[in-house]
């Protein structure tokens, strides 16, 4: 899923301290998983935004929704009939949700809530990590299902470099090393002569350097 | 004393080694300003001494007067230098056009490296590249100067003829695969090896069979790594804090049994006899000596490891 | 026990204190609240096991919030004991409401009775 992480009360606050109307939305889905933006923080937000405001002697009216997702037409538009009362939106879906609500919304402004962060897994309640940085084309097969380009803190496709050191990436953090993983699979699947094989180089045309990207199939467009 | 081999490019460094000659290189770091004269300078210390020097690349990712530009002034001086390229700030297009820059003033020799993560240095906060890995590297360079062709097909006006190196680590995790890498360098174009400095003789000792079995020896030209220890701390700094650093207890004991004032002098004697008990390990084709910021020491180093005077290439 | 304890203090009864969260306490100080604790099982005997250890983690969170919104995370305080220690119960309860009365109230509600007035 998308994980993200709440931004600071503080930050909000700058955001929103010359409204007087402000709706916070929330997610139900991957920010709701990793427990940025769903309804439960989008409660603690909003008390703790009233909170701010009312001991600062100011007025400010602050509402709280949670929808289903905020990057699909239909659920986006749960609120239209409401969104004009608010002179600003703090959303707390991911950067694709504050976007979509900004684009549909075009006369409202549209605040994050959360930063958005990787796309990736709960390892265990509290801790999510990366996994995955969408580059559009795939080479799993090869690395016996552990991504280099998201694990590697250098995406060495012929790793690991000479910082690998008991397991781990030179960084720091407690970031294992990808090609130790990838060695150590491909060591349990009994191949690690592919090893040996020169990863190819990679186009990178596919992924963020090539530009904003779509993908359609038109088999199922209206 | 190697095989003899026929030289595929105008290099010394590789025409000392195709004559089976062990060759001698050394490096030298450049200054974090613009003054040349730095370089150029310890450059003056060691050239007699070694067939080629290495210039590091924004090493630990300080930024520095650039490899290329350095090269190009111990080219201008005559000598040898060796252009080391990280993959981690230049793209394809910038790799590429460095290789055609370097080629342009016929510096004849690279070696090609990830390079430490940006966090390390003076810019942590700056984007990264790697658009290459350092075996892409390998192949690119190779490509451009044994088929004459950009990285996207196009013909290149007087390719670049580049004696092509990597590193080589026999003592970094995971160790399982050590050779294997070495085997895959080899097999991506890599033509000489610079390994990473070496403490524990018989370690490497391994390794080196390891990679006689496979008869990677014959294949690529390997040049052991050593650095003298300064004192019993950077012993032991290397020994505790430096990832892919094996420095054996017998070693630091070595240092610490000697006065503070006597150290240095033992580190070079740890160094000289080094060099000649790996002279006589089948496979090794020569010496790599970093002696970062100790310059001055190298020339004593070859001379009383019996590598001196240098052979012409 | 019968023991005596200050009568402004109104309790919530909880199966568990593992059900209390961030927005509950949140909310009680929204609504007026001078000080809020939570008072649990002694850690490692939680009769559902770790429930009291997220109560002390969310409490401490909503101390934070509470501290970066200027009403004072020290107005919210966990404390742990056995259900057999009744003096300690009533005991918790002087020593938190003397520790609220000499922060003084919510000031929230003052900020609402000038608002009212």
């Amino acid at each position: 899923m998308i994980v993200a992480e709440r931004k600071s009360i503080e930050e909000i606050i700058e955001y929103i301290k010359d409204r007087d109307k402000v709706l916070i939305v929330g997610c139900n889905e991957c920010v709701t998983v990793c427990e940025a933006g769903g309804k439960k923080e989008v409660g603690v937000l909003a008390s703790a935004l009233r909170m701010y405001f009312m001991n600062q002697g100011k007025e400010i009216k602050i509402d709280e929704v949670t929808m289903e997702r905020q990057c699909d037409h239909e659920y986006l538009e749960e609120i239209r009939n409401i969104v004009d009362q608010y002179q600003a939106i703090v959303s707390l879906a991911c950067g694709v949700g504050v976007q979509f609500m900004s684009e549909k919304y075009f006369k409202t402004q549209v605040y994050p809530g959360v930063n958005t962060c990787f796309m990736g897994v709960t390892e265990e309640r509290g801790v999510w990590s990366e996994r995955c940085q969408g580059c559009g084309q795939c080479i799993l097969a090869t690395t016996g299902g552990i991504c280099p380009v998201s694990r590697c803190a250098k995406r060495l496709l012929n790793g690991p470099c000479g910082g690998s050191s008991k397991g781990m990436c030179e960084i720091g953090g407690e970031v294992p090393c990808a090609w130790q993983i990838i060695i150590d699979k491909l060591t349990a699947l009994g191949r690690l002569d592919d090893y040996e094989k020169l990863a190819p180089i990679k186009d990178w045309s596919k992924e963020r350097a090539g530009g904003p990207r779509k993908v359609v199939r038109e088999d199922v467009r209206q | 004393m190697n095989q003899t081999r026929e030289p595929k490019t105008d290099s010394n460094l590789e025409k000392i080694l195709a004559a089976g000659h062990l060759a001698v290189t050394s490096e030298c770091g450049p200054p974090r300003g613009s003054d040349a004269d730095l370089i150029k300078k310890k450059a003056e210390i060691i050239k007699n001494h070694v067939d080629a020097i290495n210039i590091t690349d924004n090493q630990t990712s300080v930024t520095r007067l650039c490899s290329l530009a350095s090269c190009i002034h111990l080219k201008l001086m005559g000598l040898e230098p060796v252009l080391q390229m990280v993959v981690r700030d230049r793209n394809r297009i910038a790799i590429q056009s460095d290789v055609l820059g370097a080629a342009s003033f016929d510096i004849r020799n690279m070696l090609c490296l990830s390079g430490d993560h940006q966090k390390f240095g003076d810019s942590p906060q700056g984007q990264n590249v790697f658009d290459l890995d350092s075996m892409q590297l390998i192949q690119t360079v190779r490509r451009m100067r044994d088929e004459g062709k950009f990285l996207g097909g196009d013909e290149i006006k007087r390719p670049p003829k580049l004696f092509v190196g990597a590193a080589a680590n026999p003592f970094a995790d995971p160790f399982e695969i050590r050779v294997r890498r070495l085997a895959k360098k080899v097999a991506a174009g890599a033509e000489f090896i610079q390994t990473q400095c070496i403490y524990n003789i018989e370690r490497f000792e391994e390794w080196m069979r390891q990679v006689r079995d496979r008869g990677l020896h014959e294949k690529v030209y390997i040049l052991a790594g050593l650095t003298p220890l300064k004192s019993a701390g950077m012993a032991k700094y290397m020994k505790n804090r430096v990832p892919g650093m094996d420095v054996p207890d017998d070693v630091v004991k070595r240092m610490s049994g000697v006065p503070k004032d006597k150290q240095p002098d033992e580190g070079i004697n740890i160094c000289v006899e080094s060099v000649q008990r790996l002279k006589e390990v089948e496979g090794v084709a020569g010496f790599h000596i970093m002696a970062i910021e100790w310059e001055e020491k190298v020339p004593e180093i070859v001379e009383r490891g019996g590598l001196y005077p240098r052979p012409n290439p | 026990m019968r023991l005596r304890y200050p009568d402004s203090i109104r309790i919530i009864r909880l199966p568990c204190t593992g059900k209390v969260d961030v927005g509950y306490l949140l909310r009680a100080f929204e609504k007026g609240a001078d000080g809020v604790y939570v008072v649990g099982c002694m850690e490692g005997d939680c009769r559902y096991n770790r429930g009291n250890l997220r109560a002390k983690k969310r409490v401490a969170e909503a101390r934070r919030i509470l501290d970066i919104v200027g009403i004072g995370g020290d107005r919210v305080q966990m404390f742990n004991l056995s259900s057999a220690e009744g003096p300690k119960f009533a005991q918790i309860a002087v020593d938190m409401t003397e520790k609220i009365k000499a922060m003084g109230p919510n000031p929230l509600k003052l900020k609402k009775m000038k608002k009212a007035a």
